[in-house]
């Protein structure tokens, strides 16, 4: 048996989902001693930052004759990985909605089973098991898998990433194959990066400042908090409807889910679609000057107040204790 | 044109959902309701085939956008509004085997039902919704797409087809990408751009005369033994509400808060 976990990247360096996900890997190979191979699909491995996240071998894989950014092209490159291998037990990916698809069509073709937005796996009685908060943040559940590769998606933050002090002697391997037909029968018109901010990317940052409706339109407020704490902006769909932020900015179940160590939602009412998408962050605090917003029912600290009293306050009470 | 739209009838997310002893989300309840991310898929569907013709003066003649759904007899209601919103046929896949199906197993019996379809008269779209807000996997589309052998073009905002090929323009966590495949093919829409229209009195009453055909997996060729809690390759072990918090903190003003507010966030490390 083997574990093996797909390595995300973006622009030739690997995203911080994918070190959590090595990270986790490498606490399930100390525990049960299976060796971690990570896969990446595409050219240009970053090996140095795979081998100092601990993998005993990373797995390069050109997908020839269709886009290698493709979900079918990475499903194919990671298919021949797995196939070559013959014992992965358990796959690792992201739980985003490219990690999502990617696990979907793998366990069409392998009959894996699939648990998404996991917050932690562990092997009981010889089954991956994974761990899971479901409706909202409401119920916890452990999924196990009966198959013999069961495929993870692991929520960002669920574990933190923690380099090696002395990286591992990682092994590379390459492979190639034959994009399949429903791969190259995708052509790609156009691609342009999305416009990228200073900021942290919301799906992975530690931090997330939030603006609702109560920000009336100025997110200077929720700006000014975030780059003190180093956070990500996000919005609700309220927000990001009126236009007074990008759409890329939405939080909740149809924008970006998030699972921050830390959650800070000013004029946002917490209703159930915008809970759903960020229930599963560790610390929640909350100002808003509604006693009756449903999201001090679930804020670890609530402020009833004015944000634009408390926000400021805020950010200038930090600012001067970082000095 | 033919569009195959997948909806899911959900318990309502504003209503206590809960999970049963075998894991299970406790489905059947009065406002269980169409999943609402599957009202714009319909919606793209519509437009889409709008586009080519559908609904026009002439009866539309040759173009067809049927509402397909996998899942127990209250199911038939999704499919009901689906119709009043204006598609033309619906499709109820409903079987006891079905019960426990994951989202794999079910996407396997959407497939089998759009083959079937596809068999009787060619199929060039089949549109599903971003998300189902119950299970809010996002595991059908893609594996959908997968069992039919049909490229994927997922969380489009955007979708043309002409000559028989479908472009569609999506935005990824760090592109914004237009891709093109030729029909048929697997969407997915994003509830970005295709706000649903309300099924207005007319398209009610219709909705009543439009037939709803009810398919086995007898009738599909599907094995029970690869649905339901047997085809299903995960279960649910353990399933717990989550319990009261005791420990959280309220309190009442403005800036004079803050300094309590600076030393939990300091305690916590991030100040
Ligand atoms: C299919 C569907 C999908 C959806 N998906 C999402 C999603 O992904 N994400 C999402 O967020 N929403 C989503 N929604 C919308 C969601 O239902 C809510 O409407 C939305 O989350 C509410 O946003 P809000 O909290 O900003 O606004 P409101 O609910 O209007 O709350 C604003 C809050 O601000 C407070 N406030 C006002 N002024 C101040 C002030 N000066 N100081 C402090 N507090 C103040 C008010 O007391 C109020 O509680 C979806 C809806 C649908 C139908």
């Amino acid at each position: 048996m083997s574990i093996a976990v797909l390595v995300d990247h973006t622009d030739g360096h690997v995203r911080s989902t994918s070190l959590e996900l090595l990270t986790l890997a490498r606490q399930l190979a100390s525990t049960t001693g299976l060796p971690v191979h990570a896969v990446w699909t595409g050219a240009d491995p970053q090996a140095e930052v795979v081998a100092a996240h601990g993998a005993d071998a990373l797995h390069v894989v050109r997908v020839e004759g269709a886009d290698e950014h493709l979900t079918t092209s990475v499903v194919d490159g990671l298919q021949t990985v797995l196939t070559a291998l013959g014992d992965v037990s358990l796959l690792l990916v992201a739980s985003t909605f490219e990690g999502k698809e990617v696990a979907a069509r793998l366990a069409v073709r392998t009959g894996a089973g699939v648990v998404t937005g996991a917050s932690g796996v562990e092997l009981a009685d010889g089954h991956w098991t994974a761990r899971k908060t479901v409706l909202a943040g409401t119920w916890d559940t452990a999924c196990a898998a009966a198959s013999s590769l069961a495929v993870v998606a692991l929520a960002p933050h669920a574990v933190q990433a923690a380099p090696l002090a002395v990286p591992a002697e990682t092994r590379l391997v390459e492979h190639a194959v034959q994009a399949s037909a429903a791969a190259r029968a995708v052509s790609v018109v156009s691609r342009e990066p999305r416009p990228r901010s200073e900021r942290p990317a919301l799906a992975e940052a530690e931090v997330v400042v939030v603006g609702g409706r109560g920000v009336e339109g100025d997110f200077s407020g929720v700006e000014e908090l975030a780059d003190v704490l180093g956070a990500a902006v996000g919005a609700t769909r309220v927000a990001t409807d009126e236009g007074w932020i990008g759409h890329e900015a939405q939080v909740g179940q149809t924008g970006v889910t998030i699972s921050p160590r830390l959650y800070v939602g000013a004029g946002v009412s917490g209703a159930v679609h915008h809970k759903g998408g960020m229930a599963a962050a560790q610390t929640i605090v909350a100002i808003n000057n509604d006693p009756d917003a449903p999201i001090f029912e679930f804020a670890d600290y609530g402020v009833v107040g004015d944000l634009t009293e408390v926000l400021p306050a805020l950010t200038a009470a930090l600012r001067a204790r970082r000095g | 044109m033919r569009v195959v739209v997948c909806v899911k009838h959900v318990p309502d997310l504003q209503s206590a959902r809960s999970l049963g002893e075998d894991g299970r989300l406790v489905r059947g309840g009065d406002d269980d309701t169409l999943n609402e991310l599957d009202e714009d898929a319909l919606e793209a569907g519509l437009r889409t085939a709008e586009a080519a013709g559908f609904g026009k003066d002439d009866g539309g003649e040759g173009h067809d956008v049927t509402v397909l759904t996998v899942g127990p007899a209250p199911a038939v209601e999704a499919l009901r509004r689906g119709l009043a919103m204006g598609a033309s046929t619906a499709v109820h896949v409903s079987d006891e085997a079905l019960a426990g199906s994951d989202a794999i197993a079910t996407a396997r019996v959407l497939a089998a039902a759009v083959a079937k379809l596809h068999a009787e008269q060619p199929v060039d779209l089949v549109v599903a919704g971003m998300a189902a807000l119950d299970g809010l996997t996002s595991l059908v589309p893609a594996a959908l797409a997968e069992v039919l052998g049909w490229p994927q073009l997922t969380l489009a905002d955007r979708i043309e087809v002409t000559d028989g090929l479908v472009t569609v323009r999506r935005e990824t966590s760090t592109d914004v990408e237009v891709l093109t495949a030729p029909a048929p093919a697997v969407l997915s829409v994003t509830d970005q751009a295709f706000r649903a229209r309300f099924p207005n009195f007319k398209g009610i009453v219709a909705a009543r005369k439009k037939p709803v055909a009810t398919w086995s997996l007898a009738d599909l060729g599907v094995d029970p033994a690869t649905v339901g809690s047997a085809g299903s390759a995960t279960w649910v072990a353990q399933a717990a509400e989550r319990p009261e918090r005791s420990d959280r903190v309220l309190v009442t003003g403005d800036a004079e808060t803050v300094p309590a507010l600076v030393d939990y966030l300091s305690e916590k490390g991030f100040a």
